[in-house]
């Protein structure tokens, strides 16, 4: 696609802070419709804020974020929730609702916002279920998932809407390699076969890199990398060359800041806090 | 910054003082926007009867037990007080009135606040720790119409009758032991309650004191679990606010209910 065409997420000069940390401090990212697009950057770095800004759960101090056209911070309430119907999120832990069953959990979104009957919304669940390979799960209780599994069903969750987008949060965190594999491979091809925009946040640099097409690289409120994957690899910044090479020292130090060892440990029983 | 010394602890007095009234205003703000969210439960009322199921339903075991003992204790000393006045015929009265005006409300508020209130709390809680709301709100549903809402009512509706099954039972046992066990003339004891026993002036005053209570049991049950810090142990210490608060309000709030409902015209 060409990127001529407007992307679907927009953001310009984002800033936000949580107290008196600043988690953006003049952010521009563009995420083009159709593509899969990464958002990497150390723990910390405000991935999932910046989920939950273009979710608009979070309201930014300056700074825009457009989504299909809409200014995000600045809608209503009733017309916030239309545009969420056509968004899905996928969190970390899945978020499935306890006190459902699989089906009941897919089929959520569709009672909530649909006058569906209930054979419709049964031939809906049981497709959406068919598309992350754990149709034959529906009747299980969410404590009889396991992690990756429960993260699939909240994909079948996520696209029962057909939404035009997909946020992924942390993915691929605490999965084994087979269910990693799967939801790579998932990843990818729902957002080719649905025709969907699909925005990863994070850190697995493997994984993520394997299914992106463009990668925004962030650190301290700054984006400090952004290209395909083939560019990034030759990216000329110490930076971004120890993050995706998890080199255990450079540019970020190994050690938290501290005084100097010796004097810190001649400095006697005062407790951890003598310096502070 | 902590500063030292005694301006420290005015800082800290003042800031322990700002902390309660922000929280006063977070939960009178998340209160009138549930009441905001309960007509929109009209068409969907089997979500409340869900909720009554798990709030009131499962909570009739312990208010059946403990209406019992209860009903049973005052029968005893009811019968050995008035029995050295010769006035043992007049325990149906005793128990009948101590029951519905104040142990029947505000013991079955209290146990509501240890098994209901703080299941609440502690669900909510769990769901704004496993980012259940968080994933409400991001699928366009909003989560205190969904899910606060629904127990809020189902509370609030809960305990007066709760409290009436608390009261009938405690009757009861009253019954049981005074009658049965201890001789007191059957007749005489319910034909007294009879007599003394006002519709309006004690039943009804009876009611109103559990629906103070169910509102204000469910107001903080919802609203702890809903301001949990959302961690394992900020679901706990809100579960344990939940009984706390829930408790010293509804035992003050009786105070105030008692001194203007029974108080001198």
């Amino acid at each position: 696609m060409s990127p001529d065409i407007e992307p679907l997420v927009s953001i310009r000069d984002l800033h936000f802070a949580r107290g008196r940390k600043t988690i953006f401090d003049g952010v521009d990212i563009d995420i083009r419709r159709g593509q899969v697009t990464a958002i990497m950057g150390p723990s910390g770095t405000g991935k999932t804020t910046l989920l939950r800004l273009i979710g608009g759960q979070l309201r930014p101090d300056k700074g825009s974020v457009r989504v299909d056209g809409l200014e995000v911070p600045k809608l209503r309430t009733r017309e916030l929730y239309r545009l969420r119907q056509r968004m899905g999120m996928l969190f970390q832990s899945g978020a499935l609702l306890t006190d459902l069953n699989v089906f009941d959990n897919v089929a959520f979104p569709l009672r909530e916002h649909t006058d569906l009957p209930e054979s419709m919304i049964r031939d809906l669940v049981l497709m959406k279920l068919e598309a992350v390979g754990l149709r034959g799960a529906r009747g299980l209780t969410t404590a009889e998932l396991s992690g990756g599994m429960a993260r699939r069903v909240a994909l079948a969750r996520a696209i029962a809407l057909d939404p035009m987008m997909i946020l992924y949060d942390e993915p691929f965190t605490g999965q084994d390699p087979i269910s990693m594999g799967v939801l790579v491979k998932l990843i990818r091809e729902l957002n080719d076969a649905l025709g969907l925009t699909s925005v990863i946040v994070s850190h697995d640099v493997q994984e993520t890199s394997a299914i992106a097409d463009d990668i925004y690289l962030l650190s301290d409120g700054k984006v400090v990398a952004h290209g395909s994957p083939g560019e990034l690899e030759h990216y000329d910044s110490e930076w971004a060359r120890q993050f995706l090479k998890a080199l255990p020292d450079g540019p970020v130090p190994f050690h938290y800041p501290a005084p100097d060892f010796a004097e810190d440990l001649l400095a006697g029983s005062e407790g951890g806090r003598a310096w502070q | 910054m902590a500063i030292k010394g005694p301006a420290g602890w005015f800082q800290a007095l003042g800031a322990s003082a700002l902390g309660f009234f922000e929280r006063l205003g977070r939960g009178h703000l998340l209160l009138f926007s549930i009441l905001g969210r309960l007509p929109a439960l009209v068409p969907r009322f089997g979500l409340v009867v869900q909720q009554i199921y798990s709030v009131g339903v499962l909570s009739l075991l312990i208010i059946l037990v403990s209406g019992l003992f209860v009903g049973m204790v005052l029968g005893l000393q009811g019968y050995y007080t008035l029995v050295d006045f010769g006035a043992e015929q007049s325990l149906g009265t005793v128990v009948a009135l101590t029951l519905v005006r104040e142990l029947g409300p505000v013991v079955a508020a209290l146990l509501f606040a240890g098994r209901a209130g703080s299941a609440l709390t502690a669900e909510i809680g769990l769901m704004k720790a496993t980012e259940q709301l968080s994933g409400m709100e991001m699928m366009a549903v909003d989560p205190i119409k969904r899910t606060l809402a629904p127990r809020f009512l189902a509370g609030f509706l809960s305990l007066p009758l709760l409290a009436a099954i608390f009261s009938a039972i405690g009757i009861m046992g009253g019954y049981i032991v005074g009658v049965q066990l201890l001789g007191v003339d059957e007749g005489a004891y319910w034909s007294q309650m009879q007599n003394s026993v006002n519709f309006w002036d004690d039943i009804i005053n009876g009611v109103i004191k559990s629906l103070a209570f169910g509102f204000v049991a469910s107001w903080i049950a919802v609203f702890e679990g809903y301001d949990a810090v959302p961690t394992s142990e900020g679901v706990s210490r809100a579960t344990t606010r939940t009984v706390v608060h829930t408790s010293l309000a509804v035992l003050g709030l009786d105070f105030i209910l008692t001194a203007l409902m029974f108080g001198e015209p």
